[in-house]
């Protein structure tokens, strides 16, 4: 019959506009006949659903999703990918430039689809408005740049713009250079964790628990195995031969890498199964033996406390695993006759990261050691916790991170990690993982839920008399950063205001629920909504404009948070200072408006926030290597992960500026835990803080190395020329010969490699000590409009004040800040996991290109006195102050009080009927 | 596995007949049920028949092929009774997926959310189905069976999609409420057109989507609307609003509830005809 294939057919189509001919099934999605037969990896796979637009070519010129094309519907087509964007010896198009210029891509992996999808625009209309640009990009995700960049950057395709000068010594800190590492985000060769393996990796794929909580045995696997020629093994606790046991605080590590008997979660590893790609990715593992046992679970913390519910972990009675508390002045008492006391309670829902890179990676040996290359945000701890479940000495597990393709908090845990390492181990061959969207989602960390009840009191002025919070925060299965969570709240749950009296607790619970662990602020974006409306309520009580009463009890220079530490460098007065003009320009017009309509009314809320930089009062040092080779190559090894953020660029710009040579004569090495000394994990927003006052001093030493050699003063520029470095001053010129000088252990001759931690002093039982070095501060106004019949909710303009300490660069920092308030309106208004119901990205929703606010960014330069270069972070700063912005200023249009996020269209219309109700009665 | 993408009618027709095939068109609700690189068979790909694709008039009809993509209805020059299926279009996914899939799929998924589904019900649309026993057309509430139900026989297939020329008078609209801009199932939606003539309405037909387990159409209110002056028409329909919700049977979801679809339907009913009577009236 005309038309018919049996299993696979030959199917010719053009690519790039080159022929080509595949052997393949004709249902085979296009993604995969690009990226597995043509090797053609540009076109990302995020969710093989459609929902994410990641794997948008072009088809005859129309953007589809590659994941939703059968290879049997392109043949005799043309497909084009974004390895035909740039031009010839990969230069690039004025599409990517602009990427690059605009800082539009962070982590780069929705950055092909976007790019495609515009080019189908740009044929269309090569002067696009904003409008016809977002509707060709709503169906492509970014969860990095809350898409104004990307907008931007298509706006601006159609203008060439001449390269802008590299910044000259010295000049670095401050300057919008475009991303160091962006080029290869643009020119698409960027290689995340699914883009590579060695030739002939096997797959490796996990069975993983389909119950909340179950106990488990297998059946025959050895027969089961056997039976399947494409298996190599398969692999189960019984296998692991070092301790099955991780987490990322090592005296609460209780995670396996694959469940013994027990698994406590829906999407636990209980076994994985390696063997041929082509066979594993599709086959049928329904049949694999394991039995189940469910028993019932408790996925809420209510139901976790409750007498008879299943104790999850040994010691942890009552599910408990950990109460944070600060408590200071008078504790509780310090309310009492207060001229004001409100109160608040309020619940959030867990939150996905949704990366649009689902977990992936490759492993293999070199040698007798055990190479990893997947995405991560934490290098070391990775090699630690892979080689403590493989039972290896450290030294025989290499990390070296793909590029990861967003991360927030999610990649800092192991996940296909060890499971590659037992793999690799067990069969000897080069392997590879890729975990499906629902896979990624069911399995990896979220946010904690929190249900949160509070009180906050002032004098008749508005100065804050004291503060009480209390909090629980599932955690889930697992510890994973439940401590850290807890330990954090109650330190930030009073804001960065002055609070004489206050007692605050956090407590993580273990339920069945999925684990939650780091997500981009460790609790205090929950903590600070309810802080922040009370603060609202207080205002609205005494009669006090909300942005005032915030200014009156900002924390000052000289201050004492409610853990007893002296602050220097407080910048959120400035911040607040800085927000007046927006938010007293609002105020009449946003009057104006509603009085001239009924069912729409605009509202206009701030938040605070404030963020200790690094990890809790422990350790958490960086060292940064820094080394000149005999022929004059300048090399930075850089251990920090970039999944975006910009840590690449913004360290290298610290020491640039530190050492005095510039940015461009810097190569960059790393992060690979073989070559690059350790620089901790990409969280805490310690990244800029804390690599950077490392490669900040490890700067200033080999500076003073050059100087001291050549003899000359501290006014003195230095510069490469060829194998040898000039120093000169006003009166006298000096040279040093690299090539004679003897190479080091790692081939430099000249070298500097210093570390930095921060310091800090360890909490007592009162939670009283120096938890952090560094804070950083911001707050935000959301100006919102809420339809009063349809509880819908459109966020109009966000202006946000954040105190950076010194802006290294303003380009990657708007970017920041930008993402972080897309995440924190997505916090507010769509996001909620619930699981077993929204494990796709079509039921969990997250912003999209035609859901952002016009954000105007304020940058507020507070230098920090410990900071590099008075630097402070931010990237988790950015998304705390947005969700309560907007909550307020739901409530400053309408009068609804959301008590449960997210603040979907229900519960607002909910919300605001509730309202009226009071007002009638 | 097998797979099928036949360039004749008749030999689709036969392997459905023979091998029970999942048919397959532009396969944006299939892939997702499966986290796959393929799909097992036996599948009937019916993107390469002709006949099954673009827009045609037929005597008194016009006749859209079950494989036609709402990028082609999107391309296509159409009377304003279709602005409310092309606004539909628009908001079936992005135009990735507008590209791919097509107007018989979303009608074969027979979601309650399908975005279309409200256009085609107040085009008063058929549904052709064809098999090696014959062809048989069927009224599209006649063919909705129930959520992710259809009267299509294991045998039989879409072929296409028919509106009678009376339905293509008045003006077409739609409506969507999502928890975001783009790429969202809808929490609920509605469909209207509206011939209006000197201020009046003349004919109406309105049809409310994801508030019931197929798609209604609000037969009492239309009637109310008929020979309605314009500016009277969003009263009416508020004040019509316990009618309105009581012809809906939603569900609660992690989209919203129930009674919160019903109110919202109602006043997204009011304000889409009022919209229309606005610039039309």
């Amino acid at each position: 019959m005309d038309g018919l294939h049996d299993n696979n057919g030959r199917i010719s189509f053009t690519v790039n506009g080159e022929a080509r001919e595949v052997n393949c099934a004709p249902s085979m999605r296009l993604s995969e006949v690009l990226r597995e037969a043509l090797a053609l990896r540009a076109t990302k796979v995020g969710c093989n659903a459609g929902d994410c637009g990641a794997c948008t070519v072009l088809l005859d010129g129309d953007p589809v999703c590659a994941c939703l094309v059968p290879a049997g519907q392109v043949a005799g087509r043309a497909v084009e990918t974004a390895e035909s964007l740039a031009g010839e010896d990969r230069a690039l198009s004025a599409l990517q430039a602009a990427f690059l210029r605009h800082g539009a891509a962070q982590c780069g992996i929705c950055t092909p689809g976007m790019m495609m999808a515009a080019t189908a625009l740009l044929r269309q209309d090569a002067a696009p408005d904003r409008q016809a640009v977002e509707d060709a990009l709503g169906g492509v995700l970014c969860r990095c740049t809350g898409y104004a960049r990307i907008i931007d950057a298509v706006m601006d395709a159609g203008r060439t713009v001449a390269d802008s000068p590299a910044p000259a010594a010295g000049a670095a800190i401050g300057a919008a250079v475009e991303r160091l590492d962006g080029r290869a985000k643009v020119d698409v060769s960027e290689l995340f964790g699914a883009d590579s393996w060695p030739e002939g990796a096997r797959l490796v794929r996990a069975v993983r628990s389909p119950h909340y909580l179950a106990d488990f045995s297998f059946g025959d696997l050895e027969g089961w195995a056997a039976s399947r020629p494409h298996v190599d093994a398969v692999i189960t606790a019984a296998d692991i031969a070092g301790i099955n046991r991780f987490g990322v605080i090592p005296p609460f590590a209780d995670q396996p890498a694959l469940a013994e008997g027990t698994a406590r979660f829906r999407g636990e590893a209980v076994a994985i199964i390696v063997g041929d790609a082509e066979w594993l990715s599709g086959a049928d593992l329904s049949d694999f033996p394991v039995a189940w046992l469910e028993r019932e679970a408790a996925i809420e913390v209510a139901a976790a406390r409750a007498a008879g519910a299943a104790q999850l972990h040994p010691g942890r009675d009552g599910n408990l695993l950990v109460t944070g508390r600060v408590l200071s002045g008078d504790g509780a008492d310090g309310l009492a006759g207060a001229a004001s006391t409100v109160k608040a309670a309020v619940e959030t829902a867990y939150v996905e990261h949704a990366p649009i890179e689902p977990e992936a990676g490759a492993a293999w040996m070199e040698g007798d050691v055990l190479v990893i290359s997947a995405c991560t945000q934490a290098p070391v701890m990775d090699q630690e916790d892979t080689a403590k479940i493989l039972g290896l000495p450290l030294e025989k597990v290499r990390i070296i991170p793909a590029a990861a393709g967003g991360g927030f908090g999610t990649k800092l845990d192991v996940s296909l990690q060890p499971l590659l390492g037992l793999a690799v181990l067990k069969t000897g061959k080069p392997c590879r993982m890729v975990f499906t969207r629902h896979e990624s989602m069911i399995s990896t960390t979220k946010r904690h839920p929190a249900s949160m009840r509070g009180s906050l009191a002032a004098d008749s002025d508005g100065r804050i008399v004291g503060m009480t919070f209390e909090g629980e925060f599932n955690t889930g299965a697992y510890a994973s950063w439940g401590p850290t969570v807890a330990t954090r709240v109650p330190i930030h749950a009073s804001g960065p205001y002055r609070v004489p009296h206050y007692l605050a607790e956090a407590h993580a619970i273990h339920t069945s629920g999925p684990t939650a662990g780091a997500f981009r602020g460790f609790g205090v974006p929950q903590a600070t909504i309810l802080q922040e409306i009370m603060m609202d309520r207080l205002a609205l009580d005494l009669g006090i404009d909300r942005l005032d009463i915030r200014r009156r009890n900002a924390l000052l220079d000289g201050d004492r948070t409610v853990c007893g530490q002296q602050l220097h460098g407080v910048g959120i007065a400035e911040c607040l200072d800085a927000l007046a003009p927006a938010w007293e320009e609002a105020g009449p017009r946003i009057a104006a408006f509603n009085a001239e309509h009924s069912t729409v009314k605009r509202g206009l809320g701030v938040a605070s926030c404030w963020y200790g930089c690094g990890n809790t009062a422990l350790p958490n040092p960086s060292t940064v290597r820094l080394g000149i080779t005999g022929d004059g190559r300048l090399i930075l090894h850089q251990g920090a992960t970039d999944i975006g953020q910009g840590s690449n660029t913004v360290i290298t710009q610290i020491c640039a500026d530190a050492l005095g040579m510039p940015l461009a004569d810097f190569e960059l090495v790393g992060p690979d835990t073989a070559l690059t000394p350790d620089c901790g994990k990409t969280s805490a927003s310690r990244q800029t803080f804390i690599t950077g006052k490392a490669a900040e001093l490890s700067g200033r030493r080999l500076r003073a190395d050059i100087l001291r050699l050549s003899n000359m003063s501290e006014e003195a520029t230095i510069r490469l020329d060829g194998a040898a470095i000039v120093i000169s001053d006003g009166s006298a010129t000096r040279r040093i010969e690299l090539a004679e000088m003897p190479a080091d252990e790692f081939g430099y001759v000249l070298r500097a490699e210093e570390s930095f931690d921060p310091p800090t002093v360890p909490l007592d039982e009162n939670g009283q000590g120096t938890p952090y070095a560094v804070y950083g501060y911001g707050a935000q106004v959301a100006e919102i409009e809420v339809d009063l019949q349809l509880g819908t909710v459109k966020v109009i303009r966000i202006t946000a004040a954040h105190d950076l300490g010194r802006v290294i660069n303003p380009l990657l920092a708007a970017g920041q800040i930008e993402g972080g308030i897309a995440q924190g309106l997505g916090m507010a208004l769509m996001e909620e996991y619930i699981p077993g119901r929204t494990e796709n990205l079509h039921d969990y929703l997250i912003p999209s290109a035609g859901d952002m606010p016009v954000v105007d960014t304020i940058f507020i330069e507070k230098p920090d006195p410990v900071g590099p270069m008075g630097a402070k972070g931010l990237g988790e700063h950015v998304l705390i102050p947005t969700a309560p912005a907007i909550l307020n200023a739901i409530r400053d249009a309408s009068g609804a009080e959301i008590d449960q996020l997210p603040a979907l269209p229900h519960r607002v219309l909910a919300a605001i009927k509730q309202a009226q109700g009071d007002n009638v009665s | 596995m097998s797979y099928l993408r036949p360039h004749r009618l008749e030999d689709a027709l036969d392997w459905l007949a023979a091998e029970s095939p999942l048919v397959m068109a532009g396969c944006t609700d299939i892939y997702p049920l499966h986290q796959t690189p393929s799909l097992d068979g036996p599948l009937l790909d019916i993107t390469g028949l002709d006949e099954l694709r673009g827009i045609t008039a037929v005597e008194g009809w016009r006749r859209f092929g079950a494989a036609t993509s709402w990028t082609d209805i999107l391309r296509a020059d159409l009377p304003a009774a279709y602005d409310g299926l092309k606004a539909a279009a628009r908001e079936i996914g992005g135009v990735q997926i507008q590209a791919s899939g097509t107007i018989g799929g979303n009608l074969c998924t027979a979601s309650p959310a399908g975005d279309s589904i409200p256009c085609l019900m107040t085009l008063n649309a058929e549904i052709e189905l064809a098999s090696h026993r014959g062809v048989r057309r069927l009224p599209l509430n006649e063919f909705l069976t129930g959520p992710r139900q259809t009267a299509c026989a294991p045998d039989e297939l879409v072929t296409a999609v028919y509106v009678p020329s009376d339905a293509e008078t008045g003006v077409g609209g739609f409506e969507k409420l999502g928890a975001r801009r783009y790429l969202v199932i809808s929490i609920a939606m509605t469909a209207a057109r509206l011939s209006i003539a000197d201020g009046r309405i003349g004919d109406a037909a309105i049809s409310v989507g994801a508030c019931a387990p197929v798609a209604v159409r609000l037969t009492e209110l239309e009637a109310g609307l008929r020979g309605m002056a314009c500016d009277m028409a969003g009263d009416f329909i508020r004040d019509s609003r316990s009618g309105i919700m009581a012809a809906l049977s939603p569900i609660d979801d992690v989209r919203g509830t129930a009674g919160y679809r019903r109110d919202a339907a109602a006043e997204i009913v009011a304000r889409l005809v009022e919209r229309l009577c606005g610039e039309f009236g």
